[in-house]
């Protein structure tokens, strides 16, 4: 029909406006090859232990396939305040404190929706999960960015925090262990974010997603600090210690009107999660510490020889204390984190993911993660060096 | 220690430079440990994991329970290490319960198998009585999955 718009026209602004995420223009190229070490994958390379799997599979046998209360299962939400309580010493209501929701993805995007309104500004650190800019954009907030340091190894600094702040700003949120640096904070780190939190009184995301998996020192949340509780939403999930990234799995925990807000959107647009995930979240929870402390054993010693690898290169990381990243510093070698990753491709068939993908501050730096076999990664690093080598 | 024997236990063959670089060791710390661990009897030899299904003659494998009767002195020591000595014997192990020894053995065909057991073993002074089962399909061997092989499917970049 003529002077009708195009379909691309009729497409809500924001949504038209939002770049496609840099990880998704990257998977195009690999994909296009055969044969390729991916140290790319942001998700474990174990499959979910088996009794977990198990107690999917004796769920459904019983026919368990309704829906759940909104809230997920109370049994789930039972066992996640107890796991909470006791990593962090914080006590969490399991009725009106705990929300099941479809991985920490949705957890995200509730506590966003849930808070934000159009012109409120959000704080985050960049390099940061792809997911955080555009979902504060879609609620009409306001991203803004830091830009963390190399030489402070990325760690949030009070005095970045200082200089984003404005009187907009209403949530700020957080991602330690890091993702795609690999970063950790110190409890001290923790406190002094938490002191600027308290002093300019805004709400904190915490997506503590990679809790477990430190490697270093155990990992401190920001809920432990005296009065930060009250102003916290914390947000967790399955997806990575307990190698669940397909059951869409994760939870947040908020004091009962924040998660009432929360529920609301997820009441009419999710309703609930999947019954057989939250079946088998209940078994990750009840039976699992073994399995994932044989995991998490397993990536640290992948992430000791990856960093002993490349301190033989002479390529500098940052100190991969959490998560299963390494991020190294290929500046030296004079072109753009995305050609590097671009003629490593072509030249070694290993893919890295560009640190640009992460935002700006990632320029100059390569994501390589290590959830991938060790025979794998011990290919890709020699690669890696060859291909290092070539360039000097 | 125990670290580095949990990894070459599940790979002898790896080098001990990848060895060191995992734990974050030397590599002269490692070959120190492996030969400690060497010379004080701990690890005994390095093998091959073999998944005996794909071989064009594959070897039987039989497990014989073995009854017997313990000396005054030695008790089952003395027949059991008669009974190694058998080049055909690959394991042997003194149980609890309703018998005494189990005998993993290892032939051509389980007609090579049977005649063992009632030439040498059942024959075998001691002996009181045994009972013999072949091997049908190996699952799982020393840790390591014999079927399925290793697919990894997920998308090649994800966030
Ligand atoms: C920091 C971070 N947050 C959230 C997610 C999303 O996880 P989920 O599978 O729970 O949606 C990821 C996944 O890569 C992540 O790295």
């Amino acid at each position: 029909m003529s002077g009708s718009k195009s379909l691309h026209d009729r497409i809500a602004r924001t949504v038209r406006e939002i770049p496609r995420s840099g990880i998704r223009d990257f998977f195009d190229i690999v994909s296009t090859r055969k044969d390729v070490i991916s140290l790319g994958i942001g998700e474990p390379d174990f499959v979910t232990p088996w009794h977990i799997r198990d107690a999917a599979a004796r769920a459904l046998d019983r026919g368990q396939t309704s829906y759940t209360s909104n809230m997920g299962l109370l049994s789930l939400r039972r066992s996640i305040a107890a796991y909470v309580a006791k990593k962090s010493g914080i006590e969490y209501a399991p009725e009106n404190e705990v929300l099941i929701t479809v991985g920490v993805s949705e957890g995200l995007d509730l506590a966003i929706r849930a808070l934000i309104e159009p012109g409120d500004e959000v704080i985050y650190h960049e390099p940061s999960y792809v997911s955080y800019n555009p979902i504060v954009q879609f609620a009409y907030g306001v991203p803004v960015a830091i830009q963390t340091k190399k030489e402070n190894g990325f760690r949030l600094t009070r005095d970045e925090l200082e200089a984003a702040v404005t009187p907009k700003s209403k949530l700020l949120l957080l991602n330690y262990p890091n993702n795609p640096t690999g970063a950790t904070l110190s409890r001290e780190e923790v406190e002094a974010v938490a002191a600027f939190a308290i002093e300019h009184d805004l709400i904190v995301l915490s997506d503590e997603i990679y809790d477990e998996l430190t490697y270093d020192d155990d990992h401190y949340s920001i809920i432990s600090v005296p009065g930060m509780r009250e102003r916290t939403i914390y947000l967790h999930g399955f997806s990575k210690a307990w190698a669940m990234t397909g059951w869409r799995m994760g939870f947040t925990c908020a004091p009962p009107e924040l998660t009432e807000a929360m529920m609301k959107i997820h009441q009419y647009t999710m309703l609930c999660a999947p019954i057989l995930s939250q079946e088998a979240a209940i078994e990750a929870l009840e039976q699992c510490g073994s399995d994932v402390e044989r995991m998490k054993q397993e990536y640290m010693r992948r992430r000791n020889f990856m960093r002993a690898s490349f301190e033989e290169m002479n390529i500098p990381c940052i100190e991969p204390s959490g998560a299963f990243y390494a991020f190294a510093d290929v500046s030296q070698f004079g072109i753009s984190a995305h050609q590097f990753a671009l003629d490593l491709l072509e030249a070694e068939n290993v893919a890295v993911v560009p640190g640009t993908a992460f935002g700006a501050c990632g320029e100059g730096f390569i994501r390589c993660s290590y959830a991938t076999s060790f025979d794998r990664i011990q290919v890709a690093m020699e690669r890696i060096a060859r291909f290092t080598e070539s360039l000097s | 220690m125990n670290e580095l024997l949990e990894l070459v236990r599940k790979n002898g063959r790896e080098t001990s430079e990848n060895l060191a670089k995992m734990l974050g060791i030397s590599e002269e710390e490692v070959m120190n440990q492996l030969e400690a661990l060497e010379a004080d009897g701990i690890i005994r030899a390095y093998q091959a994991v073999v998944n005996e299904e794909k071989l064009d003659h594959s070897l039987v494998t039989t497990v014989i329970e073995v009854k017997v009767t313990p000396e005054s002195e030695g008790g089952f020591d003395r027949i059991a290490q008669r009974i190694s000595r058998y080049a055909e014997v690959e394991s042997l192990f003194l149980m609890s319960g309703t018998f005494d020894l189990l005998v993993f053995i290892k032939g051509r065909t389980m007609h090579e198998a049977a005649q063992f057991v009632s030439e040498k073993l059942a024959t075998m002074a001691g002996v009181t009585s045994t009972a013999t089962h072949f091997m049908m399909k190996t699952y799982k061997l020393n840790g390591i999955e014999m079927q399925s092989g290793e697919d990894d499917e997920r998308l090649q970049i994800s966030p």
